[in-house]
């Protein structure tokens, strides 16, 4: 029965874990159809700008969390606008030219020193608590809060305030939504700021639990691509709930197989959804467009 | 931009003797026939001597260089010529590697048959894995075959098998430099050989229009099928090779150097034209070497150069320099 409790407990912080990672990265691809392979990377710089804030500057925590995730977004739509549009609408391309951008900011940190156990983030509360009798530690409590508000918040966000329903709009159908009048290289900046910023909150508020380290940005978007590809690239509400569905499924075998495995699961994910369904399992089907 | 004001373009037009050397008539001159074979015998010659001219330290470097080539010469036909963008190099790379090393240590083989045995056998894994993902397109096969290492290291990791994360130690060495560059040369010229025989025609259409393809009762899988073979026989016999020159195959035979290094390679030479990514690799690698006291600095460098090359000159080297060759450029007025 321990154990149960334990699986549904630490099961669903995980799986918010997983949809704060894959948010942005699906927001993106959702509105500009740039998968945006950059993704770990924005993760971690993200990361590393509060640290510097924090420790080098002296900045006040929350300001400096507030301060880098703001840098981050200017960030993002900088990539975008300077570089990413030149090769929007060639896939492969895309994928390539985000890939290399990441390599390079990823080991561009690697080769300035940053690596090791030095550098931690504090947590936003100390202390434990016991549900049920498993003990959970305050902050993974904040982040399941804020992990579920900030779904809440996006699902609002996309249904009722302009932007939002811009940015759908593109989605859906991009000729349509241009003769409504919606600039789609603009929504698509703004679509590629939003996404960092959703990496860079993902970072501020996961990175505590850790330290930051280049690998994670490798594993951040390997979970981001997994969960975005079982819930259907593009679908949000899709995203969501291959969160929960690969974090549950993470949680089960690390307790019944073993932590090696946690990111075989992540990883078979992938190629099992791709080869049988490759829009996901909650996408809409392109048939033809995908297979053949 | 008003109407009086004179207006010029450049215009280019294809050099006299490339039209005259296009057919059977190139026999008759001279000049036509050097026109036609200077590029590849520069090509050949070079490639023939360089083990001979490069200093020591660099002579390991031959090798590298010619692994990654046949590495990029395999991502670039079946990117570029069946239309499957594979982005996992690294995957025929580690299986070639590891069978290489089971051969040797275990079976015993010395380099000569575990080489080709490794090759085949390999290829046939590789195939038979990736056989599922065929019916994929486009970001959805690059993103699968991104995977499929990654996921093989990590099975590996987990169920400790095959050495585990120590790898397979205790390889023969066999380092010959000519093995690997006249493999290599006989893979280019094969490859260039095949695009233009009936089954590149198919391959070709393959990546053109696929229900096409289908239409004229030709099975798509059949022949991506035969690409993939094609493909990850020259993959596994670079990993087959590099396991040897390394004594060792490990999960670092998976590693994403060896699915990125060929894509960047075949950016700066010149996607689909199979000699320039070849050239892109004779670029890149020497260079990565070069940095090697740099760190991981180099890989800033060569994925900064990636994405200069494709965001602003995507046409690559190998492009560039064709036009150069067979046309001249003018300006004419408007």
């Amino acid at each position: 029965m321990d154990i149960l409790i334990e699986i549904l407990i630490y099961g669903s912080i995980h799986s918010i874990t997983l949809a704060l990672m894959a948010l942005g990265f699906a927001l993106v691809y959702g509105t500009s159809r740039v998968p945006n392979f950059a993704h770990g990377a924005l993760y971690i710089i993200c990361g590393f700008i509060a640290w510097s804030f924090l420790k080098k500057w002296g900045v006040n925590y929350y300001l400096s969390i507030v301060l880098s995730i703001m840098v981050i977004g200017l960030i993002g739509a900088l990539i975008y606008q300077f570089i990413l549009i030149r090769v929007r609408g060639m896939a492969i391309s895309e994928i390539i030219a985000s890939y290399a951008i990441g390599l390079a900011i990823l080991e561009g940190l690697r080769w300035g020193g940053f690596k090791g156990m030095t550098y931690t983030l504090p947590t936003f509360i100390q202390g434990t608590i016991f549900i049920a009798g498993v003990p959970v530690d305050l902050h993974r409590i904040v982040v399941l809060i804020c992990g579920a508000a900030l779904v809440g918040f996006l699902w609002v966000f996309t249904h009722f305030t302009r932007i939002g329903l811009a940015l759908r709009g593109m989605a859906q159908d991009e000729r349509a939504a241009l003769m409504l009048g919606i600039d789609s290289d603009r929504m698509a900046v703004v679509a590629m700021a939003f996404g960092s910023m959703l990496a860079g909150l993902a970072a501020a508020l996961l990175l505590p639990l850790g330290n930051i380290v280049v690998e994670t940005g490798y594993n951040v978007l390997i979970l981001a691509i997994a969960v975005c590809i079982v819930g259907g690239l593009g679908s949000w509400m899709g995203a969501v709930l291959a969160a929960l569905l690969i974090g549950f499924a993470q949680i089960l075998t690390e307790v019944y197989l073993g932590t090696h495995f946690k990111s075989v699961i992540a990883l078979l994910a992938i190629i099992v959804t791709l080869i049988l369904r490759p829009s996901g399992l909650f996408g809409r089907q392109k048939e033809l467009e995908e297979r053949v | 931009m008003n109407a009086n004001s004179e207006q010029r373009r450049r215009e280019r037009l294809d050099r006299g003797i490339k039209v005259r050397s296009d057919g059977i008539y190139s026999l008759m001159s001279y000049r036509e026939l050097c026109y036609l074979v200077l590029p590849r015998a520069v090509l050949i010659t070079g490639m023939l001597i360089l083990p001979l001219v490069v200093p020591t330290y660099w002579q390991k470097v031959v090798s590298y260089v010619c692994i990654y080539a046949l590495l990029t010469l395999s991502f670039d036909f079946l990117a570029h010529f069946v239309g499957l963008v594979s982005l996992g190099g690294a995957f025929f790379v580690g299986t070639g590697g590891y069978f290489a090393a089971i051969l040797n240590t275990v079976l015993g083989l010395p380099p000569l048959l575990s080489i080709p045995i490794a090759t085949i056998l390999g290829a046939f894994i590789c195939t038979l894995l990736l056989l599922p993902c065929l019916p994929l397109r486009g970001v959805y096969f690059a993103i699968v075959t991104l995977m499929y290492p990654l996921l093989f290291t990590r099975v590996i990791e987990a169920l400790n098998i095959l050495g585990g994360t120590d790898g397979m130690v205790g390889v023969t060495n066999f380092t010959n430099h000519y093995f690997i560059i006249i493999m290599l040369l006989a893979f280019l010229f094969g490859i260039r050989r095949l695009v233009n025989q009936d089954l590149g025609l198919v391959l070709r259409a393959v990546k053109d229009n696929d229900q096409a393809v289908r239409a004229s009762g030709m099975s798509i899988t059949y022949y991506k099928t035969i690409a993939v073979f094609i493909g990850s026989v020259m993959g596994c016999l670079a990993g087959a090779y590099l396991a040897h020159v390394f004594e060792w195959a490990g999960l670092s035979s998976f590693a994403l150097d060896f699915s990125i290094l060929p894509i960047a390679a075949t950016v700066i030479g010149g996607a689909g034209t199979l000699v320039g990514p070849v050239l892109g690799a004779f670029i890149l690698v020497p260079l990565n070497e070069w940095l090697r006291d740099f760190g991981t600095l180099r890989i800033v460098i060569y994925a900064l150069i990636l994405l200069a090359f494709i965001v602003f000159r995507s046409e690559g080297i190998m492009v560039y320099g064709m036009r150069k060759y067979h046309q001249f450029e003018k300006w004419v007025k408007v």
